[in-house]
């Protein structure tokens, strides 16, 4: 069964732990900057959420990619970047409607997170379980998807 | 069934793969006259500064894509497109008969009326083929005379000036990128570029070109003379829509379809630069030229083709991402502004950043960025999902650096929410 990332505000205290954990995975440095998952701040609110890639099934980075540089993983079933494949254009940046695909100055190519193989850093570094990565269908994931259809109508 | 695409660009290849998969058992034929297989022309930049090689501009990596996928893919040239008989006549001779005929065939560069523009070594940055000229003669210490600061002008700059060349500029409009930025972020742009060692002439027209020995001798419309041992144009392109004429297949800029994708002839349908489709932003139907919408034509009309019911184009959001010489800029939708709309604007000159929101009512309908490579796919998320961002519009207008905070607040559960929902 597939699993999915849940991410829950509500129980998000903005230690910001799970961006070190993604940077040092992916970059091996501790740097937010560089990080795939984003916690973001709500002063208004007094509330925290960390946001990601949902591995939609729409994949619009995937399908905006020029050059085939983008795929499914065939055991998570994330969204990956093939770093080697990837030119650059950023293309993927602006077509992403969730704003989850970044583009890296540092190395000319566009980072998205990958689950870290099926094993997401985000998750296992996070002190309230506010991120957890459980079966996709028991997560919020169904409710991030329908936030996601609702928001963004297909053609 | 016999589904014919001319035209093996993005729009061309995804179309012939979506049909492949919604009718396995009907016939898929793809036509393209260039001698490559399918490539990107948004990747020829990276081949130019060497960053690839010519295998990393193709739309698909294995060798054996399209024979697996049963995708008759033809290296040939379409004459002619017989509508009575339902037939393309290739120009080696042969015909091949079509029951859903999609046209592809995406634009091409168009040239200044310019005494000079027809001599040898003049290129447009097009083809691979182009590529390869300009590489060869894109030297360090060559001087480049580049013709075009529009995007894809924009784009071989970069190349151009990683390549060692002095390179100069010309532009007609009064800034860079006059059709994706406005007069800020084009200001911007082209400070930058000059920074960096690049001449630019905005307001500039070239008004003849001679070939003196082995260089160019470039006439301006200002009075002064440049010398170029290189010139590319980049001053525009122009749906191919030679093909439909006294088809009787209705053109305007590109060529008419509904939203459907489909021409006025129920069997002919036609998707990416050269179709004159829906924009999201406006309802009204013209030439987008982006990958993107490429894209997503090629998708609606192979569904349209394959006869799904309800494949409707609700409109494709324009926008552009352009990387000049490390300053990274965007644009998406209405960037110049709806009408009695409202503008967030927030400028740093020095650091060269800078991000204009435009909103109609608390809908954000258009976005400028410069210098933003995070989270920037949110404005289109914002714009075609045509959120109502409530109070969130109060606070971008203070900060409109908070977008992902209003897409979140907006549309997911958040805090106490999250509970009930």
């Amino acid at each position: 069964m597939l699993k999915a990332l849940q991410l829950e505000p509500e129980k998000c205290t903005g230690c910001l732990q799970c961006e070190m954990a993604c940077s040092y995975e992916n970059e091996g440095i501790f740097n937010p900057s560089k990080s795939r998952i984003k916690v973001f701040t709500f002063h208004e609110e007094g509330r925290f959420a960390p946001y990601t890639c949902t591995q939609c099934a729409e994949a619009w980075c995937l399908h905006a990619c020029p050059v085939e540089a983008i795929v499914i993983n065939p055991v998570t079933g994330s969204k990956d970047v093939l770093e080697d494949v990837c030119v650059g254009c950023k293309v993927c940046t602006i077509a992403c409607p969730f704003g989850t695909v970044n583009y890296n100055a540092d190395t000319g190519k566009v980072i998205k997170c990958d689950l870290c193989g099926g094993e997401p850093a985000c998750a296992s570094a996070c002190p309230t379980q506010a991120i957890t990565y459980v079966d996709a269908d028991h997560t919020g994931l169904d409710r991030m998807r329908a936030h996601a259809a609702q928001t963004i109508p297909r053609n | 069934m016999n589904h014919v695409i001319i035209g093996a660009g993005p729009a061309g290849v995804v179309a012939a793969e979506t049909l492949r998969k919604l009718v396995p058992e009907a016939n898929v034929t793809l036509v393209g006259d260039e001698q490559e297989p399918p490539y990107s022309r948004m990747a020829l930049p990276y081949y130019l500064v060497q960053q690839i090689a010519e295998s990393g501009t193709y739309l698909r990596k294995s060798s054996d894509h399209f024979s697996r996928l049963n995708i008759d893919v033809r290296q040939d040239k379409v004459a002619s497109i017989n509508r009575k008989q339902q037939q393309v006549m290739l120009s080696s001779g042969g015909a091949v008969p079509y029951d859903k005929l999609l046209i592809a065939t995406g634009s091409r560069p168009v040239s200044p009326r310019i005494p000079g523009m027809d001599l040898p070594g003049i290129y447009a940055c097009w083809t691979l083929e182009d590529a390869r000229n300009i590489a060869a003669r894109s030297k360090p210490g060559a001087k480049v005379l580049l013709m075009g600061a529009g995007f894809i002008g924009c784009i071989i700059l970069e190349a151009l000036a990683k390549s060692g060349a002095d390179l100069t500029v010309v532009e007609m409009e009064d800034r860079m990128v006059p059709r994706m930025m406005n007069d800020t972020a084009g200001g911007l742009i082209k400070a930058w570029c000059e920074e960096q060692g690049v001449h630019v002439h905005t307001s500039t027209k070239v008004t003849a070109i001679e070939k003196n020995g082995g260089s160019f001798s470039v006439t301006l419309n200002t009075g002064s003379t440049i010398t170029a041992d290189l010139i590319v144009s980049a001053t525009g392109v122009h749906p191919n829509v030679d093909l439909l004429a006294g088809t009787g297949v209705e053109t305007d800029d590109g060529i008419l379809v509904n939203r459907n994708m489909q021409t006025n002839d129920p069997n002919i349908f036609a998707a990416g630069d050269v179709a004159q489709g829906r924009d999201f932003s406006t309802g009204e139907y013209s030439v987008q030229a982006i990958q993107p919408t490429a894209a997503e034509h090629a998708q609606l009309a192979a569904r349209n083709m394959a006869g799904i019911v309800g494949a409707v184009h609700r409109g494709s959001v324009n926008m552009n991402v352009l990387d000049t010489l490390g300053l990274i800029s965007s644009s998406f939708g209405l960037w110049m502004g709806a009408k009695d709309g409202q503008t967030s604007e927030l400028l740093n000159r020095d650091r060269y950043r800078y991000l204009n929101l435009q909103f109609a009512d608390d809908v954000l309908v258009g976005a400028t960025s410069l210098g933003l490579t995070q989270h920037v796919g949110v404005l289109r998320g914002l714009i075609q999902s045509k959120t109502r961002l409530g109070v969130w519009k109060e606070r971008l207008l203070e900060d409109p650096t908070r977008i992902m905070e209003a897409y979140l607040g907006s549309t997911q559960a958040l805090g106490f929410n999250a509970r009930i929902l």
